[in-house]
């Protein structure tokens, strides 16, 4: 113990592995938090549910701490629902009579942001019974311009997609066009011909600018029924959400950065471990038993040596698309006869001529405890530092797997997160975050687990330590 | 008299030596070549020879370390030469082994505790209290004390002679009937060699153990051990008590191993000492005849080189394998 001790302290004397170590312990416990704040069914269930889930979040949305390095800062997402009370919202029902109901709802939208929303989207709720309400959608601009946006009947529950509304983008062009003698040339996304102050910025896509101030959208319905009650929710998606943004399905990047980290270190920590001990294990099977057993396990270990590793993975997992687990145990099964054991049955074959194993086999000990009790042991200090070294090995592994498309298509992993924005054009987009979060946890990791991995190899092989 | 606890008639162990790709046998190493002799109920012996003699490979077979390929050894009425590893697990507990290299003895990733439970863990003591009472007591016998100091330490944080009581501590903890100490001492300082000694002596008068002691090293043997067999490349040449070899050898080899004991006495400093030339022989190939036949100042020639000689009883318990005693 107390030499365990001794080499936890001179461990603490390179500053590398002291670093590596409180990473690797930092990882461990916001991982360890994860899982516990966010189970792992429900984490799949936010990750995998489509994109009704996520409805209320921005597309393609960067980080929102980007805000404070940023001059210009990105909007953030507004949601106004009449179900939850708060400043700005209104809803009035008069009842008309038996045959009429007057339902009018009102948003104030004080928007100080200098840059458009990417979205606006409108949901409403209603309960009638036969027939269904008359709405019209105003929109009215800080200069107390009114525009009518659309007018339509609605379902018991319906969305107006604004973004989406070609009619009404054509319709503002030409309106706004014949407002500043000139023409908008591109096509405008309806959240800027929304939001945009009505001057000649708005030719220009690069001068186009906002008009800061208040707005209002309010809805005049008449429903044909008595008692119909409307219930409307705004959401104004802004460019920026949470602390990692979100994707092109609107999921909330750091769900995945988060789960990403257990399921990283806990496939790189159980895949290295476990190699390292059954080869250790089959190495020490070949050198303790030596003749046909020997002969037998070194044939096998030479084909598995010379079978290329990463096309045969491929290989199987396009045959057969599983779950990460099991592409655990499979990169287990196809490592276990690696040169590892070429490597550790070198070192048996010298430590079971020592005289302490002979010390054993005189007081009767079997060959099954010489292997677990008496060469294991001696050989597992000196692999520490290889074993430790070889996480971020594994780690990266199920990243490239992942990229490949080859990974689990339901588990949130750092890999799948570079995979879906690399098909989906992010670089090209300009969603930078989207593939450096992702490689940035990547690289801390595996940088965590070399300083650890580097500084460990200089306490247990002397002829690289520095004192 | 009673049955001798261990005898060993004609015991052989022949390494096969295997060469080339396809390893083919290219013969065998005759490291022991028809050993007998006889061990009672707390008497010690010692085999006494050069390095490479085959006094080790004799020690590890008759532990059954190594299996013979001839002979018999009967261990307590019973012959154990053939048995099977599983059979033998009464035996392990009945005979304990006490190596060279006390650091090497012990695995260097256990502590004192680690070391002394694991015999009892394998023959089967699961009463954990039962294990310390039996760990303290073996500790107290070669007086590793006080124990608690020692108890949690890892063999690197012992002395030399502090790791070879450990050593002596783990081969008695089974309360075996023999011991068989494989130069115990060789690799210790001078000064601490006699502590063992005398521990081992020790030991072996309170107990009634019996010890082989195997040596190249004359000077230590008379400590403890009552008969002295002398091995050379393979075979006992010559086997008496303690006493008679001392003062009487007659194997021309016992003569020249009691000649280079070292000599405290300064006036006897320019005597010159007939050293045996030339080496031990080849265990591959042995010279025919006698095996100490090119080294020997006192060959028979046409005798010596032709015929092996066999064990001529010279003296009451006194035997030696030389044709210079062939008095038929």
């Amino acid at each position: 113990m107390s030499s365990f001790k001794q080499n936890f302290k001179i461990l603490l004397i390179y500053k590398s592995a002291l670093i590596g170590l409180i990473t690797i312990l930092a990882l461990t416990g916001i991982s360890m938090y994860t899982v516990f704040s966010i189970p792992y069914d429900e984490a799949i269930k936010l990750w995998r549910a489509g994109e009704q889930y996520w409805l209320d979040n921005p597309r393609n949305a960067i980080p929102s701490w980007i805000n404070v390095f940023s001059s210009k800062k990105s909007p953030e997402t507004i949601i106004f629902d009449t179900q939850r009370p708060q400043h700005g919202v209104s809803k009035a029902i008069v009842q008309v009579s038996d045959r009429f109901t007057r339902i009018k709802i009102e948003f104030l939208l004080n928007y100080e942001y200098e840059d458009f929303p990417s979205e606006l989207n409108l949901f409403l709720k209603s309960n009638y019974n036969k027939s269904s309400p008359q709405l019209s959608v105003h929109w009215v601009k800080p200069n107390g311009e009114d525009i009518i946006l659309n007018s339509f009947l609605i379902y018991k529950e319906d969305t107006y997609y604004i973004s989406n509304d070609d009619r009404l983008a054509s319709e503002l062009k030409s309106m706004i066009s014949k407002k500043i003698n000139g023409t908008i040339g591109y096509d405008a996304p309806i959240a800027v011909l929304l939001f945009a102050s009505e001057d000649a910025s708005i030719i220009n896509p690069s001068t186009v600018n906002v008009m800061r101030g208040e707005y209002k959208l309010w809805i005049d319905g008449i429903a044909f029924e008595a008692n119909v009650n409307l219930d409307a929710k705004l959401v104004v998606y802004g460019k920026v959400f949470g602390w990692a943004g979100t994707d092109h399905l609107r999921r909330d990047l750091g769900i995945a950065l988060l789960w990403g980290m257990p399921i990283a270190l806990s496939f790189g920590v159980v895949a290295s471990v476990s190699i390292a001990l059954i080869q250790m294990f089959i190495g020490a099977l070949s050198a303790w038993f030596g003749g046909r057993i020997d002969s037998l396990i070194q044939r096998i270990t030479e084909v598995f040596m010379i079978l290329p590793f990463l096309p045969i993975l491929i290989m199987i997992s396009t045959f057969y698309k599983f779950n990460i687990w099991i592409l655990l145990i499979i990169i287990i099964a196809l490592s276990i006869f690696g040169v590892g054991v070429k490597n550790y049955r070198a070192m048996f074959l010298q430590i079971k001529e020592f005289p302490y194993v002979e010390a054993a086999r005189a007081y009767g000990a079997g060959n099954f405890r010489i292997l677990t009790h008496y060469l294991m042991p001696k050989v597992i200090p000196i692999v520490i530092p290889s074993i430790v070294l070889s996480v971020a090995d594994f780690v990266f592994l199920e990243a490239v797997l992942a990229i490949l498309g080859l990974g689990d298509p339901l588990t949130p992993t750092w890999g799948k997160i570079i995979y879906d924005a690399y098909s989906n054009g992010a670089l090209y987009k300009g969603l930078y975050h989207w593939v450096l979060e992702p490689s940035f946890m990547l690289a801390f990791t595996s940088l965590s687990f070399a300083m650890l991995g580097f500084a460990l190899d200089k306490i247990f092989n002397p002829k690289l330590r520095e004192m | 008299m009673s049955t001798p606890l261990l005898r060993t008639e004609r015991l052989k162990k022949y390494f096969e030596v295997k060469r080339g790709f396809i390893r083919r046998s290219k013969g065998y190493v005759r490291a022991v070549d028809g050993v007998s002799l006889t061990l009672n109920r707390g008497e010690a012996i010692s085999i006494v020879g050069e390095s490479g003699c085959g006094k080790t490979t004799l020690g590890k077979t008759i532990l059954r370390l190594y299996e013979p390929i001839g002979g018999k050894i009967i261990f307590n009425n019973k012959d154990i030469t053939y048995l099977r590893w599983k059979d033998l697990k009464w035996y392990r507990r009945e005979t304990g082994l006490i190596q060279q290299d006390p650091f090497g003895a012990l695995p260097s990733f256990m502590t004192t505790k680690g070391i002394l439970q694991e015999p009892l863990i394998i023959n089967g003591v699961k009463d954990k209290k039962e294990r310390m009472e039996k760990i303290y007591r073996s500790l107290e016998q070669v007086r590793l004390t006080p124990i608690e100091d020692f108890i949690g330490k890892y063999p690197h944080m012992l002395s030399g002679g502090q790791q070879q009581r450990l050593v002596i501590a783990r081969s008695i903890i089974l309360e075996p009937k023999l011991i068989i100490a494989d130069e115990p001492v060789s690799m210790l300082d001078a000064s601490v060699r006699v502590e063992i000694l005398k521990l081992l002596q020790n030991l072996q008068r309170d107990y009634k153990l019996s010890i082989i002691y195997i040596t190249h090293d004359l000077s230590t043997t008379r400590y403890f051990s009552e008969m002295i067999y002398i091995m050379y490349a393979g075979h006992i040449v010559e086997g008496a008590s303690t006493k008679e070899i001392l003062k009487s050898p007659m194997h021309p080899y016992t003569k020249a191993l009691l000649n280079v004991i070292p000599d405290p006495d300064p006036s006897n400093r320019l005597k010159v000492r007939e050293v045996p030339a030339g080496e031990p022989p080849n265990l591959l190939s042995p010279p025919s005849g006698c095996r100490f036949n090119p080294r020997c100042i006192n060959i028979i020639k046409g005798v010596c080189d032709s015929k092996e000689p066999p064990m001529f009883e010279v003296d009451k318990d006194h035997y030696v394998k030389c044709w210079l005693y062939d008095h038929t």
